[in-house]
C-alpha cells in the first residue's frame, strides 16, 4: 500500500508524515522525524527500548503500526527534559548511575515517567512492575530501582515547593 | 528478514458496522487488528501472511465494560490494564483482574486486548484459565448478526476456534457468582509477568459440609487448547478434600492433560506442575473452607 499521510503531536509539535499505515511508530520516530533517542532493542515488544508515551500510556513502539498511532499525542525521550534542564527522572538516573552503556536508559525513563504518573510515591513491587518490560543488560537493575526513589521524592519535594 | 510496510494494507473504517460489512463482502480476505502486540511481533519478524488488515483498536464499540446487577461484559476491545483496573472486575471476578497483570509487561498490558488474547488460541493464553473457572460465555458478531456461546465451546482444537470467516469477537459476558465462593490462580512461567506461561491455571469453587459442592478448574499450556478439567472435577465433586481424593484428583488430571515439549518447556515438567498447582490448590481449598 502506498504512502498515505498521518498527522501526530510529537513532543508538543504537530508533525506529518507520509509513509505506509504498516510502518512501525519507532521507525517512523527515528528515519521521518529524526527523533533517534528511541531505539530498538528486539522489534518485539520483550526489550522495552523502545517505549514512548502514546497519548500518555507507556507503549512499545515498535509494535505500533504508524496507523493506529494517526492523531496520537508521543512522548519521546527528547520531549522529557532539555540539555540545560533535566527532568527529575533524567537527573536521578544520572545521579544513582542508572545509565551506563544507555541504550536501555531512554525506554527507562519514559517508563518511570508513566509510573510516576500513576503512583507518585510507588512500592518496591510497584517500581518492579512499572519497569518490568524493560531490560538492561548492565547495571544489575539496583542502581535503576534507586534512581526511580530518588527521582519520586525529588518530584515530591519538587512538587511541594 | 524484516518485513517491508510497503506490501501490507490497513485501513482504519470509523465503525463496527463498516468493518462487519467489510468482512462479509471478502470473507478470509481481511485480518482485523486490535492492540497489535500478536500481529506486529509477526510482522516485525516478517512472518506475518496476512497482507489486508483493517484496524479494529479505535472503535468504541468494542471497548467498554458494562455492569449490571448479574453480568459483566468486557469488551472484546478493552485492554489489559483497562481489565485488571475495572472496580466491577476486581470485585466480582478477581482471578481476571490477577490474569490480565500477568500478560506481559506493563506496555504490553496498555496495548492487548482480550479479544486478540482469545482469537490468537494459544494454549498459554493467561486469560482463558480464568474464562474456564469463570464459566464465561463469548459474543461472537458478523453482519448476519450475533451469537452467544459458552466459552469452553469456542476453542476446537490447537489455534482453531468458533470463529467463522466474516466474525469478529464482540464481549466475554461473566455471570457474577456468589461473594463467598473460593479461588485461586497461578501462574507458573520462566519469569513472574513478561514471560509466556509454562502453565497457567484458575479456578473457583464451593464446599457444603467440608465437601466439594462446585469446581471449575481451568489450565493453559497442558493441552492443544486451553483446557477445562471436568474429568478431574468429576472426582472432585462431592469427595472431602482429604489426601486420598488429591491423589485420586491428581491421576484424573494426568488422563485429560497433553501438553507437549516445546521451547519453554517438556511435556514431563508441565505434567509435574501441573499435578503440583492442582494439590496446591486443592490444599488451599480445604483450607479456605476450613476457616469459614
Ligand atoms: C512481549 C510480549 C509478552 C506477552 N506476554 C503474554 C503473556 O504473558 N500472556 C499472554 O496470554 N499473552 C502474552 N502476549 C501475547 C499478546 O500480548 C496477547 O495475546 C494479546 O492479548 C493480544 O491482543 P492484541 O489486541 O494485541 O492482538 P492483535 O495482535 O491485534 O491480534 C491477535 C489476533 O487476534 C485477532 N483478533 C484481534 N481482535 C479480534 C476480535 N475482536 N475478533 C476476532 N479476532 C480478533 C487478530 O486478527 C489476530 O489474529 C505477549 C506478547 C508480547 C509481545
Ligand atoms: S524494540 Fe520494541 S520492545 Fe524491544
Ligand atoms: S545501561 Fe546498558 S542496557 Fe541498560
Amino acid at each position: 500500500m502506498s504512502a498515505r499521510r498521518f498527522s501526530l503531536c510529537v513532543n508538543g509539535v504537530e508533525r506529518f508524515v507520509d509513509v505506509p499505515p504498516m510502518a512501525r511508530l519507532l521507525d517512523v520516530l527515528r528515519h521521518e522525524l529524526g527523533l533517534t533517542g528511541t531505539k530498538e532493542g528486539c522489534g518485539e515488544g520483550e526489550c522495552g527500548s523502545c517505549s514512548v508515551l502514546m497519548n500518555g500510556e507507556l507503549v512499545n513502539s515498535c509494535l505500533v503500526p504508524i496507523a493506529q498511532a494517526g492523531g496520537a499525542s508521543i512522548l519521546t525521550i527528547e520531549g522529557v527534559g532539555e540539555q540545560a534542564r533535566l527532568h527529575p527522572v533524567q537527573k536521578a538516573f544520572l545521579e544513582c548511575g542508572g545509565a551506563q552503556c544507555g541504550i536501555c536508559t531512554p525506554g527507562m525513563i519514559l517508563a518511570t515517567v508513566h509510573l510516576l504518573g500513576k503512583h507518585p510515591r510507588p512500592t518496591q513491587e510497584e517500581i518492579h512492575e512499572g519497569l518490568n518490560g524493560n531490560l538492561c543488560r548492565c547495571t544489575g537493575y539496583m542502581r535503576i530501582f534507586e534512581a526511580v526513589e530518588k527521582a519520586a521524592c525529588a518530584m515530591e519535594s519538587g512538587a511541594m515547593e | 528478514m524484516r518485513s517491508y510496510p510497503a506490501d501490507y494494507e490497513l485501513i482504519t473504517p470509523g465503525n463496527l458496522d463498516a468493518v462487519l460489512r467489510l468482512l462479509s463482502d471478502e470473507p478470509g480476505r481481511w485480518t482485523a487488528i486490535a492492540g497489535g502486540t500478536e500481529i506486529m511481533v509477526l510482522f516485525g519478524a516478517g512472518k506475518l501472511s496476512a497482507r489486508k488488515l483493517v484496524s479494529i483498536s479505535p472503535l468504541s464499540e468494542l471497548r467498554e465494560i458494562f455492569e449490571d446487577e448479574d453480568w459483566i461484559s468486557i469488551g472484546s476491545g478493552c485492554s489489559f490494564t483497562q481489565i485488571r483496573r475495572h472496580a466491577g472486575v476486581q470485585r466480582h471476578f478477581p482471578l481476571l483482574a490477577k490474569c490480565a497483570s500477568w500478560t506481559g509487561s506493563i506496555a504490553n498490558q496498555n496495548r492487548g486486548t482480550i479479544g486478540g488474547n482469545l482469537a490468537n488460541a494459544s494454549p498459554a493464553a493467561d486469560s482463558s484459565p480464568a474464562l474456564l473457572a469463570y464459566a464465561a460465555e463469548i459474543e461472537l458478531i458478523s453482519a448476519r448478526g450475533t451469537r452467544r456461546i459458552p466459552y469452553e465451546q469456542f476453542h476446537l482444537g490447537y489455534k482453531k476456534i468458533a470463529l467463522a470467516a466474516d466474525e469478529l469477537i464482540r464481549a466475554v459476558y461473566l455471570r457474577k457468582c456468589p461473594a463467598d465462593s473460593f479461588c485461586y490462580a497461578r501462574k507458573v512461567g520462566t519469569r513472574n509477568a513478561q514471560a509466556i506461561s509454562k502453565i497457567c491455571v484458575a479456578a473457583t469453587g464451593k464446599l457444603h459440609q467440608g465437601r466439594v459442592e462446585e469446581i471449575r478448574i481451568g489450565m493453559g499450556s497442558v493441552a492443544p487448547a486451553p483446557l477445562h478439567l471436568v474429568g478431574t472435577e468429576r472426582v472432585l465433586l462431592g469427595a472431602a478434600l482429604n489426601d486420598a481424593t488429591i491423589a485420586e484428583a491428581r491421576k484424573a488430571l494426568l488422563s485429560e492433560v497433553a501438553p507437549i515439549d516445546d521451547i519453554r518447556s517438556t511435556a514431563s515438567y508441565r505434567k509435574l506442575i501441573a499435578g503440583n498447582l492442582l494439590e496446591e490448590l486443592l490444599r488451599e481449598f480445604a483450607a479456605w473452607g476450613d476457616r469459614k
